[in-house]
């Protein structure tokens, strides 16, 4: 029984920190700016191999994670500044254009970097409770899922840049007339979402095989997160990375993995249903 | 033999559909490769037949409409003389249903899950009966009797763990546990906790993709270490390469030809593999299978007199004894299956990720098709059969 109870909240944790780090940066680029990024799996994916790339130069993990996420962050301000600003508003437009920076992304990282990249040990080891063992870094995982869903509110409730970008998402002309910059508000606010995809990449870095291709294993639990918590990401994303995780922990532990995506895609359903502020609700309230 | 003569100096067509951009691409760059130095090989022997070889390739990209969009292409418009094509089970069973309708000659180049009884196709990869009737006894007799498996969630998983429950009870043993994990999970936290739930001796891996092959990682992390059994890690995706040791320590892996095969005539094809490829990150079994799939349809077109017609080859097939001298050692194809005996190595994974072989079976047949009732040399139902789904009697 112990070992039935602390295997659940293991995995109930596990599978919530996956989904609140996966959606973290999804939650302020879609959830707030109203911008579909498609690309977001690529940017997880270049966190990941910029992670991995910095550990294997012998830098310690934390600080190679960091380098992730200011890597992708980087790109994500690129990115903005020379291809989503001129979208803004146009979410269909914004697809298309996502959606074919991240086959390029994907498919250029194959032909300049092969099709796979060597990568880091999990490190910590793993310790014993009751009769099962669990992987002590995945305890650092839920851990750093919560601390980046705190540092975000703190950042948009309690700092002056968050008031800025708050103001300026809401009603872009008068934070303008109001003497903001707003595109370097923009600018530096998509940045952020990006740097949080990088430095999701880099948590997941050490458990994972990195390949090309691995941001898609994150894009669907990203969007499906953040659709369910809808436009804001502190009473949004959090609760719904917690009740998607214990959800999906429960229905894998009953059936297996199988159950547990159903039950996942199950529960968004009836959540956009009951819950009409879904995705619909946020390409046309947002930035209209 | 007019026509033979009228064509004697046009090239023979092979037609190439591999991944060579996607999601499989790292296990089937190298069956392209593979192709093309047979071919070059022969082409510089003075061809086939005194033909020289021609080869039509494409990049099937890991997608599944692609392989049929481009089947239809080689046969219809590029007129290949037989197609080398696909990786996964689900791009198979894509384009053999256009194979089948526009008379073509295929040659399926990979392990799969086996059944396919089709006149169409000539498969050259390794089958269930011959990877896993080797595999699961061995470790049984060595680790104990209480199996678990997890599988991935498509046909190939779904067949495969159908082939090892059934192993698994004629030898006495007992299946502790089963889950089929869909295709593009990557975070096993739960399968690894109910795994060590069940407590089982051996664990069979048959995950398959690179979101899949996190597993070994997340695993390893939770100090699960029980002994491992594949028919598909190692001697394709290279995970051994790959990971860091000691994830995948104590895995064993049946496979038909891997590159660090310890003889003379397996090293002297990977030393000339490297002159042409100096760049190939590893020579899988897949690879092998393509290779000496050429030398296969050269010696039957050869023997049938330099024709490329389909029955004609067919005729040479049936008569059971084309072979080829691999670098596995000799290979032949069954008129009753058109599948190929192998050798079967038993690859063992240290803890520091090489390789070593506590096993060897030779000359090991592909015997369940024929044996179930697929006979191909009189009858040609162009489907695919499970061991609970067998071919019709009579």
């Amino acid at each position: 029984m112990f070992d039935a109870i602390v295997g659940f909240l293991y995995q109930f944790g596990d599978a919530s920190a996956f989904l609140v780090l996966c959606a973290s940066g999804l939650a302020i680029i879609f959830g707030m700016m109203g911008v579909i990024n498609l690309a977001h799996g690529e940017f997880i994916m270049a966190g990941a191999y910029m992670t991995v790339t910095v550990a294997k130069l012998g830098a310690p993990l934390p600080l190679a994670i960091v380098c992730g996420a200011l890597f992708a962050g980087l790109i994500g301000i690129l990115l903005e500044r020379f291809v989503i600003r001129h979208l803004y508003g146009r979410p269909l437009d914004t697809i298309v254009a996502t959606w074919g920076i991240s086959l390029i992304a994907s498919q250029g990282t194959l032909i300049l970097l092969g099709p796979s990249l060597a990568d880091i040990s999990t490190p910590l080891g793993s310790v014993q409770i009751g009769s099962l063992s669990y992987s002590v870094y995945r305890f650092v995982l839920m851990a750093t899922a919560a601390a980046i869903l705190a540092g975000l509110y703190l950042l948009f409730n309690f700092t002056r840049f968050g008031v800025l970008a708050r103001a300026t998402i809401q009603v872009p002309h008068m934070a303008e007339a109001l003497g903001v910059n707003t595109r370097f508000i923009y600018s530096l606010t998509f940045g952020i979402g990006a740097a949080l995809a990088g430095a999701t990449g880099g948590l997941y870095a050490p458990t994972m095989t990195l390949v090309p291709t691995m941001g898609a294993q994150f894009i669907t639990e990203a969007f499906v997160t953040v659709v369910t918590g809808g436009g804001d990401v502190f009473v949004g994303t959090a609760p719904a990375g917690v009740i998607l995780g214990f959800i999906r922990a429960a229905m894998t532990t009953w059936e297996g993995q199988l159950a547990g995506q159903i039950g996942l895609l199950i529960a968004v359903i009836i959540v956009i249903r009951v819950l009409p502020r879904g995705i619909s609700g946020l390409i046309l309230r947002e930035r209209t | 033999m007019m026509t033979f003569t009228a064509q004697a100096a046009d090239p023979i067509k092979l037609g190439v559909l591999e991944d060579q951009s996607g999601d499989f691409a790292l296990a089937t760059i190298g069956k392209v490769h593979g192709i093309q130095l047979a071919a070059d090989e022969i082409n510089k022997a003075g061809g086939i037949a005194g033909r020289p070889l021609e080869l039509v390739i494409y990049d099937t990209q890991s997608d599944n409409t692609r392989f049929q969009e481009f089947m239809r292409r080689v046969l219809q418009k590029d007129k290949v003389d037989a197609v080398f094509a696909g990786f996964s089970s689900a791009s198979r069973e894509a384009y053999r249903p256009i194979v089948d309708q526009l008379n073509g000659f295929a040659f399926y180049n990979n392990q799969y899950e086996g059944g396919v009884c089709d006149a169409h196709m000539i498969v050259t990869g390794a089958v269930p009966e011959q990877q896993f009737s080797t595999l699961i006894p061995w470790m049984m007799e060595k680790f104990g009797k209480k199996v678990y498996t997890i599988a991935a969630d498509y046909n190939f998983g779904q067949i495969s763990a159908e082939w090892v429950r059934n192993i698994v009870k004629q030898n006495g043993g007992e299946m502790v546990g089963e889950e089929f994990i869909p295709l593009g999970v990557s975070q096993f936290a739960s399968t690894i906790q109910n795994i060590q739930k069940a407590k089982p001796d051996i664990l069979i891996t048959l995950l398959v993709g690179t979101a899949q092959s996190s597993y070994y990682e997340q695993a390893a992390a939770a100090n699960l270490h029980i002994p491992m059994g594949s028919s598909v890690n190692v001697g394709q995706a290279y995970e051994h390469k790959r990971f860091k040791p000691p994830s995948l320590a104590n895995m064993y892996v049946t496979t038909n030809w891997i590159e660090e095969v310890d003889d003379q005539k397996s090293k002297d094809f990977v030393a000339k593999w490297h002159k042409m490829f100096p760049n190939e990150p590893y020579i899988n079994q897949e690879a092998e299978n393509s290779y000496l799939a050429v030398y296969l349809y050269k010696e039957m077109v050869e023997r049938a007199k330099g024709s490329t017609k389909r029955d004609d080859l067919r005729k040479i097939v049936d008569m059971g004894d084309v072979c080829f001298d691999a670098p596995e050692g000799k290979v032949c194809i069954d008129p009753k299956s058109q599948h190929m005996s192998h050798t079967i190595y038993l690859a063992k994974v240290n803890d520091d990720h090489s390789i070593s072989f506590p096993k060897v079976w030779e000359d090991i047949k592909p015997y369940w098709l024929g044996e179930a009732g697929c006979d191909l040399t009189k009858k040609n139902p162009n489907a695919q059969y499970t061991p609970s789904n067998p071919p019709p009697k009579g």
